[in-house]
């Protein structure tokens, strides 16, 4: 019996349906935003003009200017500081990549271990143009060594931490950061994918200069993004061409994609965050009633409202999302076996976690759209799974001997 | 172009055949190791006159490939002699699996390895052949270092071997007594029934 149903009060259906948890990675866009796309995909197809234009130009640039002030709005940003991207790898591709080429001098980077792979390879690659990189070590709950932000010298030109862990979901002390650059006049850029709407974000009094945001976790279109420049901050393009979107990045802007994220940002209230922060406390409640497992993350608060993940002693986690999605039950590994490249999640190995617990490490991430029906259901299925793997590992055994 | 796991790979998974360990096992391999999130442990047992594979198990830590490779390999080596189960490559096991994908045949020559262990710590049982630097060096892989994740042998725990005719004389390593705990047993568990005298110096 999952220890939450009595507990919170939880009558049940059975579950018929599939249970996705994997919304960290891409969520289901909202019925709504499909239906705000279709004009668009249909007689709006027109692309923002100049100052001026035609009628399809016209309308575009209006109902581009309208997203651009409401994203704005919700950052405490100006309009003219939203530069529209196709998601978050270009966002973070643009910020770093266009800081850093800059002007002619070489320059200084400052990132920590655990950034998506985007921030990890874009800097990688200023690294082999020449500038400098180095890294802002983690503790084992995810977040920045409060001491090395202390030691932050002067000499570095960009620091760049995300607001929100992908795999963990620990929420940075984002303020702390942009206080701390501001002190050392260092650009700040956070990645705030997974934290843009679920947590408070506040350019000015952050002290942002550069934060990522993406429209495919917030049940907005695939390929919908944005990046805020702060007024002023020069950088080079990554696209050249039209001149688009103040000179920063050329081409049409994919107007169905970003109308979809405008409708996305209009639909998350504040109560949908409330609702999933219970959801998921109810979830790491129950799961880590399972014996032998393990919290990966921020065990008490600052942890995002819709990420979960724990370890699971004697078993692989390939295994358990493969057993999962044949129960209808989706959900994601930080596992070696279930990466490209076979190696086990670059944010484990930084939080220290051994190769063990990186390889079951289990990921959850519910959505607006997850009930308590199904956090109940995700105990029963994984309980299940665990046991029935940890029946056929030589590892367990050993353990429980 | 088919993404993702065969039927028969998936039906394997989720219905092991053969799968737990062996009470009556007179041969056992480990191979894999738990850093790379990939292990089995092999259990044959097999009868003389005639020389068979009568019965074969396992048990795995790993994921949906090597489940079903584990799996398979145990189904294909029951009633073979051991000449008949030497010969199985990695490939028949992947053509019996109604293939594997590519990134997943290093599961496949997982459960191969387990099985010539086991086969080569059968020909020393018997008496039929010595046992060589090669064979314990592969079976101490087959042990975990818990301070490393890694197995012995990689982890620089084992520092040396000698081996003379059925002395074997290792030296370790070890950084711990919790680890000690873990590594001594699971060195005398590994050659169990191979009538060789162990000889650990520690240093």
């Amino acid at each position: 019996m999952c220890p939450i149903r009595v507990k919170y009060g939880i009558k049940m259906s059975k579950h018929m349906k599939e249970i996705y948890m994997d919304s960290a990675n891409v969520s289901r866009p909202a019925p709504e935003v499909v239906v705000a796309m279709m004009p668009y995909l249909k007689e709006k197809f027109g692309v923002p003009g100049g100052a001026f234009g035609h009628r399809y130009e016209e309308e575009a640039s209006e109902a581009l200017w309208r997203v651009r002030e409401a994203i704005a709005a919700s950052i405490n940003a100006s309009p003219e500081e939203i530069i529209f991207t196709s998601g978050v790898t270009e966002g973070n591709n643009l910020a770093i990549k266009g800081f850093m080429r800059y002007g002619k001098e070489k320059k200084r980077a400052l990132t920590t271990p655990i950034e998506r792979k985007c921030v990890l390879e874009s800097l990688r690659y200023m690294e082999k143009e020449g500038h400098d990189v180095s890294m802002l070590p983690v503790e084992d709950e995810g977040f920045v060594d409060e001491k090395e932000l202390e030691n932050l010298s002067r000499g570095v030109d960009l620091i760049s931490v995300q607001h929100v862990n992908q795999e963990i979901g620990t929420v940075q002390d984002i303020r702390r950061i942009g206080e701390t650059a501001e002190d050392r006049q260092i650009v700040f850029h956070t990645d705030a994918t997974h934290g843009f709407l679920k947590e408070k974000i506040d350019v000015e009094k952050m002290n942002i200069d550069m934060l990522t945001i993406s429209g495919h976790v917030i049940h907005g279109p695939p390929g919908s993004g944005a990046l805020f420049i702060r007024e002023g901050l020069k950088i080079e393009p990554l696209l050249h061409g039209d001149g688009k979107e103040f000179g920063k990045r050329a081409g049409h802007p994919n107007m169905p994609a970003i109308i979809g994220m405008a409708e996305a940002i209009r639909l998350m209230k504040d109560a949908d965050i409330e609702r999933m922060k219970k959801l998921s406390k109810m979830l790491l409640e129950s799961l880590s009633t399972i014996d032998d497992s393990r919290i990966n993350g921020p065990m008490k608060n600052k942890r995002v409202c819709d990420i979960v993940n724990l370890s699971f002693k004697g078993v692989e986690g390939e295994a358990i999302l493969m057993a999962a999605s044949s129960e209808g039950l989706v959900l994601r590994t930080g596992s070696a076996c279930f990466s490209p490249n076979l190696r086990y999640s670059h944010v484990m190995r930084a939080i220290g976690r051994s190769a063990e617990d990186a390889n079951s490490s289990t990921r959850l991430s519910i959505s607006r759209y997850t009930t308590e029906n199904d956090v109940v259901c995700v105990y029963e299925i994984l309980k299940e799974i665990i046991e029935r793997l940890r029946d056929i590992s030589p590892v367990y055994r050993k353990v429980k001997k | 172009m088919k993404f993702g796991y065969s039927d028969r790979v998936m039906e394997l998974f989720r219905n092991p055949k053969n799968a737990g360990p062996m009470e009556d096992a007179n041969v056992t391999a480990i191979a894999g190791s738990m850093a790379c999130g990939d292990m089995l442990k092999m259990y044959l047992k097999i009868e003389d006159d005639p020389e068979r594979i009568v019965k074969a198990s396992f048990e795995s830590y790993g994921c949906v490939a090597n489940i079903a490779t584990s799996s398979m390999i145990t189904q294909m080596v029951e009633g073979k002699t051991i000449e008949e189960a030497k010969k199985i490559g990695f490939k028949d096991e992947v053509d019996a699996l109604g293939g594997l994908p590519k990134i997943k045949y290093h599961c496949a020559s997982l459960a191969v390895q387990a099985l010539r262990i086991a086969l080569s710590k059968w020909g020393v049982i018997k008496g039929e052949r010595e046992v060589d630097e090669t064979l314990t060096r592969e079976i101490l892989r087959g042990i975990l270092d818990p301070v490393t994740d890694k197995d012995i042998v990689t982890a620089g725990v084992v520092r040396s071997l000698k081996i003379e005719g059925r002395l074997l004389e290792i030296s370790l390593h070890i950084e711990s007594e919790e680890a000690k705990e873990e590594i001594l047993p699971a060195i005398d568990e590994a050659f169990e029934k191979m009538d060789v005298d162990i000889d650990i110096e520690e240093v």
